[in-house]
C-alpha cells in the first residue's frame, strides 16, 4: 500500500474543499437555514408534533442527511472526474498506486468534507431547535457509514460519466427525489397504506430512519435494519468499485 | 548490462478496432537517450503510453528495471516519469503544490530541498506561487517536467516536448535533457521534428503504422543510410545524356547546366574515379562541385515510404 499516495491525492483534494471555502461550505449551510426557516419555523409551527417529537426537530435528521448524500456524491464525482475532464488522470494511472489508494483518497477525502458540512449544519440548527441525541455513537457512525458509501457511489458517477451533464444528472434527478420521499420531512407512517409500501422500496428511507433514531429513539424501521442498509450498499458499491479496478473500466482505454 | 526497458512483442488494438501497435520489441539501455521518431498517428504515444501503465497492452510484455508492469506495476512505475504530450494540469493549484502532490503520489516522503532544486533548475522558482493557469504554455510545459521529475526517476518520457515551444525554451529543454543524461536518467522522447532527434539522441527509432520499422545508433544510422548527393556544375549545357553515360544513375538539372549523381557512402567502390574518367572521355568539362549527406530528414522519409510500399 502506497500511504503517501493516499495522503497526497487525500490533502490535494482537502486544499481544493479549503480554496473554494465559500462555495463549499457556505450554500450548503445557507440552503439548509431555509429550510428552517421555511418548514422549521412558518409552516412547522402549524405542524403537530410528530410522534412527541416538535416538528423542527423531526426535520433535522432528514436534512442532515439531504446535504450529506448531496454532498459525499457531488464531491467525490466532481472530485475523480475532474482529472479525466483536464486530462490530469494521466498522473493517476502512471503513478505506482493501485486504484485501491485512489479510491481511498478521493473518496475519503469526499466523505471528509460531506460529514465536516453534515456536523457544521447540525450545529446551525441548533440555533433554531432543540436538540437531544440520544444516541451519539450510532449518530457519527451512521453519519460515516452514510457518507463513505455515497462518496463511492459519487465515484462510480464520477468514473462512468462522459460529461457534466451526466456528471449531474444522478445527484439532480436520483438523489434529491429519494430524499425527499425517503421521509425527510415526514415520517412513512403518516402516509396512505400504498404510498408507504412503496415508500419501503426507497433505500435513503432506511438511512434517514436509522439516522432519525439516533436522534430521538423513534424510527420507521427497526434500526438494525438500518444498519444492515447501508452495510448492503457499502458493499454493492465496493463490488462494483472493484470491478473497474480489475476491468479498467472508462479509464484505460 | 540489462536493458532499463524490455518491450517484447507488444501489440495494442483499441476497442475501436484501430490496431496501434503490431508486434513492437525493443531494448533501452541505461542512460541512453532514444528518439521515437514516427508521422503523427504512428504508435508513438500509445507505445508509451503501454510502457506507463496508461494503456493496458493487448498482448505481449514489458519490463522497466527488471520489473514486469503488470506484475510488479509499483516497483516498475516507481522508476518512471511522464510528460505527456498535451499540456494537462490543474489549473486552480499553486505549482509548488502541484509537483508536491506529484511527489507525494510516486511514494516518496514529502523532501522541499530536492523541489527547490527542481523548480530552479526550470527556472520556476519564482512562480512557486502562482496558479497554474497564471503561466503561458511554455511555462506550464515546464511545470509538467517538474512534476515527472519530482520524484526522482530513473527514465524519463518525454512526449513531443518542444511541438509547439519556442526555440528558446527548446534549447533550454535540451540542455536539461542532457544534464539528465549525465546523471544517468534514461530519457525516451518522441518526436517528429528530425532537428531534435538528430541533435539529442543516442539512438533512433522509427515508428509508423504501429510498426518498429528500425532501431538503430544515430550515427550508425546516418552512415548506413546516407547517401551523398554531389552536383557537377557544367562548363557547358548538355541538351540530353551522352550514350556512354547512360545506366550510371546520372540526372540532368537546371536545364542541363548541371549533372546529379547520387550514390552510397557505404558502397565498396563510390564510383566517382571512373564517372570522371568518363566524363573526359565524353568531352564533358566540369566547372564545380559540390556534394551534400543526405539528412535524417530524407533518412526517415525514405524509410516511412518504405514501409509504406
Amino acid at each position: 500500500m502506497n500511504w503517501q499516495a493516499i495522503r497526497a491525492i487525500y490533502r490535494y483534494e482537502m486544499a481544493r474543499t479549503f480554496r473554494t471555502l465559500a462555495q463549499s461550505v457556505l450554500s450548503p449551510v445557507l440552503s439548509t437555514v431555509l429550510y428552517f426557516v421555511v418548514f422549521g419555523s412558518a409552516i412547522g409551527s402549524r405542524i403537530d408534533a410528530v410522534e412527541g417529537i416538535s416538528y423542527g426537530a423531526f426535520i433535522v435528521p432528514g436534512l442532515i442527511m439531504l446535504t450529506l448524500l448531496q454532498q459525499s456524491v457531488t464531491v467525490a464525482s466532481f472530485g475523480i472526474y475532474f482529472p479525466k475532464f483536464i486530462g490530469t488522470i494521466y498522473e493517476l494511472l502512471s503513478a505506482p498506486i493501485s486504484f485501491i489508494e485512489i479510491v481511498i483518497g478521493y473518496v475519503g477525502a469526499a466523505a471528509t468534507k460531506a460529514v465536516m458540512i453534515a456536523l457544521i449544519i447540525l450545529a446551525t440548527s441548533t440555533l433554531f431547535v432543540d436538540l437531544h441525541i440520544q444516541h451519539p455513537i450510532w449518530m457519527i457512525g451512521f453519519l460515516l457509514l452514510t457518507g463513505i458509501s455515497f462518496a463511492m457511489l459519487g465515484f462510480i458517477i464520477g468514473i462512468w460519466a462522459r460529461n457534466f451533464e451526466q456528471l449531474q444528472l444522478v445527484p439532480l434527478l436520483v438523489i434529491t427525489p429519494m430524499v425527499f420521499l425517503g421521509g425527510a420531512f415526514y415520517s412513512a407512517s403518516m402516509l396512505p397504506p400504498f404510498w408507504e409500501t412503496v415508500t419501503r422500496f426507497n433505500p435513503v428511507l432506511y438511512l434517514i430512519s436509522g439516522f432519525r433514531w439516533s436522534f430521538f429513539g423513534v424510527a420507521d424501521v427497526p434500526v438494525g435494519v438500518s444498519l444492515a442498509a447501508v452495510l448492503g450498499f457499502l458493499m454493492a458499491c465496493l463490488l462494483f468499485i472493484g470491478w473497474i479496478f480489475r476491468s479498467g473500466w472508462r479509464l484505460r482505454n | 548490462m540489462a536493458p532499463v526497458i524490455s518491450v517484447q512483442n507488444l501489440g495494442k488494438s483499441y476497442d475501436s478496432g484501430t490496431v496501434a501497435l503490431r508486434d513492437v520489441s525493443l531494448d533501452i539501455e541505461q542512460g541512453e537517450i532514444l528518439a521515437l521518431l514516427g508521422p503523427n498517428g504512428a504508435g508513438k504515444t500509445t507505445l508509451i503510453s503501454s510502457i506507463c501503465g496508461l494503456v493496458t497492452p493487448s498482448s505481449g510484455r514489458i519490463t522497466v528495471g527488471g520489473h514486469d508492469i503488470a506484475i510488479e506495476f509499483r516497483k516498475a512505475r516507481a522508476l518512471i516519469g511522464l510528460v505527456p504530450q498535451d499540456i494537462s494540469i490543474e489549473p486552480f493549484e499553486k505549482v509548488i503544490n502541484t509537483v508536491r502532490f506529484s511527489r507525494g503520489l510516486f511514494g516518496k516522503p514529502r523532501n522541499d530541498a530536492y523541489i527547490e532544486k527542481v523548480l530552479r533548475a526550470l527556472s520556476l522558482w519564482d512562480k512557486r506561487n502562482a496558479q497554474t493557469r497564471e503561466l503561458s504554455g511554455g511555462m506550464k510545459r515546464r511545470v509538467l517536467i517538474a512534476k515527472a521529475l519530482s520524484h526522482e526517476p530513473r527514465v524519463l518520457f518525454l512526449d513531443e516536448p518542444t511541438a509547439g515551444v519556442d526555440v528558446t525554451l527548446r534549447r533550454d529543454m535540451w540542455q536539461l535533457v542532457r544534464e539528465l543524461r549525465d546523471d544517468g536518467v534514461t530519457i525516451i522522447l518522441t518526436t517528429h521534428y528530425i532537428e531534435e532527434a538528430e541533435e539529442m539522441a543516442d539512438r533512433i527509432g522509427v515508428i509508423d503504422n504501429g510498426r518498429l520499422l528500425l532501431i538503430e545508433r544515430k550515427d550508425a544510422l546516418m552512415k548506413q543510410l546516407g547517401r551523398k548527393h554531389l552536383r557537377m556544375q557544367l562548363t557547358a549545357p548538355l541538351d540530353a545524356l551522352p550514350g556512354t553515360l547512360a545506366g550510371r544513375g546520372l540526372s540532368l538539372a537546371d536545364g542541363g547546366h548541371s549533372l546529379i549523381y547520387d550514390y552510397n557512402t557505404q558502397a565498396e567502390r563510390s564510383g566517382i574515379t571512373s564517372l570522371i574518367a568518363d566524363l573526359a572521355e565524353a568531352g564533358i568539362s566540369v566547372r564545380d562541385l559540390d556534394s551534400r549527406q543526405s539528412s535524417l530528414e530524407e533518412v526517415f522519409l525514405r524509410l516511412v515510404e518504405e514501409g509504406q510500399a
